[in-house]
């Protein structure tokens, strides 16, 4: 397989169209914007729409109602474009529809910054828009990662009639690595597959209704809890985390996405003092792979969650944990990268803290 | 092996360029590689910067903190920069533009007049090319042979006329 070299936001791009994605509906923002780029220069020529809307709220219900009719559709953004896009994300699960959104996060809040940032962990994992609901939520760490992770974001987002999110962030975006491609080929979806897609029924079945409003209390009350049941079935079954020298690891780093590749460079450093150091990384954040952090930690005398924000995914380790361990943090926010060399200082410390 | 680089100038120097061309010849070597830029509001005629890291193993952090190599292109960024260069490390220098000799001793640098000798070979705004063929020359990642191919890749039909150019800065550099 050929290997390109390709923006992070390229590589999901070319991957959601090889994923069958037909339609792009977006927005530009810093630090997101190639995606909407590739998108417009190729979409045309794979017979798909790319629409820059008017604004972000207009791009997300151009995705609900391109959704609606079962065809495979994705909108993008980075942080303040994301909370415009809350609205129409809340329409989308109380309507039971698949898509994708990517989130390229960048410091804020407000309109914060353009550079990387981690600080819409909670947004994503607790509350991209109101009411009772859960996104899929997929964090990738290498270029790589994001072209392989989109597929599946499609594939769980039709499966579990989910809204799935790819949160990424500035330096994963706009960072360049080789990728290989699966396949050449693009993976053709049909709304076929899709028997609740209000796609035309030509008269042969009753017609299918899309839609978010229930005044009746009990017909709403019973719906969430079926989607919570649901979402039960999707924990079972859709929960990814990487661990590196977890084996017989003291200190275990917690950390997503680009930030966890700075913590395994810290961690090779501290292994190379003769600390034992591991990493636990989660790729799936929501379902949050409690299972996969419990067993990372199972030698753990201490762990150290590392961000780039103030301390949100924190509470998911220390709720998988159960108290057991005790947790600390270690963030930059606003947009400043955390060194290694920062990372590495936080694990000799707490590895002399357990020498006590 | 890892090869951490810094490139950094001004904005419409090539900067980014140059990075990139040092990563696809990192790739078509077969090695692991990352192309990271600066991508902050100043990029428009301001500082620009990226961090290329080409190694045999998977990259851990691509943001580059201490480079084995910082290609400096203007005075800002050869302030910003050059304490950063690891012990033992190369820094190569436009020295037609950073004034400031290098103070330190624990690190080969090299100062060459880039801008310079790109006008006065005919090949404007090729002064990055020149200072690549040096980092080729001293850091062996490629040889001279493998650039051509990766030019053609990274040159738009339309800019192929420019391919000979930057392969006789290319030269040049690798000359010094």
């Amino acid at each position: 397989m050929e290997r390109n070299l390709m923006k992070g936001n390229e590589a999901l791009a070319e991957a959601a169209i090889r994923s069958g994605c037909k339609c792009f509906f977006g927005y530009p923002i810093t630090p997101q914007t190639e995606i909407s780029a590739y998108m417009a220069k190729r979409m045309p020529k794979i017979g798909g729409v790319f629409l820059q809307a008017e604004s972000e709220i207009a791009a997300i219900n151009m995705v609900y109602g391109c959704a609606a009719s079962g065809v495979r559709c994705m909108t993008s953004s980075s942080s303040p474009g994301i909370s415009l896009k809350s609205e129409g994300v809340s329409y989308m699960a109380g309507a039971d529809l698949p898509c994708v959104i990517v989130n390229v996060m960048r410091g804020g809040p407000g309109l914060g910054g353009i550079q990387p940032s981690q600080s819409d962990y909670w947004q994503a994992t607790r509350a991209l828009g109101h009411g009772d609901f859960q996104i899929l939520v997929f964090a990738p760490s290498s270029v790589q990662e994001m072209a392989d992770l989109m597929s599946l974001a499609f594939d769980s987002a039709d499966k579990y009639r989910m809204p799935a999110m790819i949160l990424a962030d500035g330096l994963l975006g706009q960072m360049m690595e080789p990728v290989t491609f699966a396949s050449d080929e693009i993976h053709e979806h049909t709304a076929a597959e899709k028997p609740w897609a209000a796609c035309g029924h030509g008269g042969k079945r009753p017609h299918n209704i899309i839609n978010s409003l229930y005044l009746q209390a009990e017909e709403l009350e019973r719906l969430v809890v079926e989607r919570f049941q649901r979402y039960e079935t999707v924990k079972g079954e859709l929960h990814m985390a990487e661990q590196y020298l977890t084996e017989d690891a003291e200190i275990v780093v917690t950390a997503y996405g680009s930030v966890a590749r700075l913590a395994k460079a810290a961690v090779d450093s501290a292994r190379a003092q003769g600390i034992k150091a591991g990493l636990v990384r989660p790729v799936t954040l929501w379902p949050f792979p409690e299972q996969e952090v419990r067993d990372a930690c199972r030698n753990a005398k201490r762990v150290l969650c590392v961000e780039m924000s103030m301390g949100q995914m924190i509470e998911d380790v220390k709720l998988a944990l159960g108290c057991r361990l005790p947790v600390e943090f270690f963030g930059r926010t606003g947009g400043v990268i955390p060194k290694p060399s920062e990372i590495l200082e936080q694990i000799k410390a707490l590895n002399a803290k357990e020498a006590e | 092996m890892t090869t951490e680089t810094i490139f950094a100038g001004f904005g419409g120097q090539g900067i980014l360029f140059a990075g990139k061309l040092l990563a696809y010849l990192g790739m078509n070597e077969d090695k692991q590689v990352s192309w990271l830029p600066s991508y902050g509001p100043e990029m428009r005629g301001g500082t620009a910067n990226c961090c290329v890291c080409v190694s045999d193993k998977p990259i851990g952090s691509p943001y580059v903190t201490d480079p084995d190599v910082l290609v400096a292109m203007n005075g800002p960024s050869f302030d910003k920069f050059i304490e950063s260069v690891k012990p033992g490390g190369i820094a190569i220098i436009d020295s037609t533009l950073v004034t400031k000799e290098c103070a330190r001793t624990d690190i080969r640098s090299f100062r060459i007049p880039s801008t310079e000798l790109a006008a006065e070979n005919g090949l404007p705004g090729m002064a990055n090319i020149i200072l690549v063929g040096k980092l080729l020359k001293e850091t062996g990642i490629a040889v001279i042979d493998a650039v051509r191919p990766v030019l053609e890749k990274l040159i738009p039909p339309k800019k192929a006329n420019l391919i000979e150019a930057n392969m006789k800065a290319l030269a040049l550099g690798m000359a010094l």
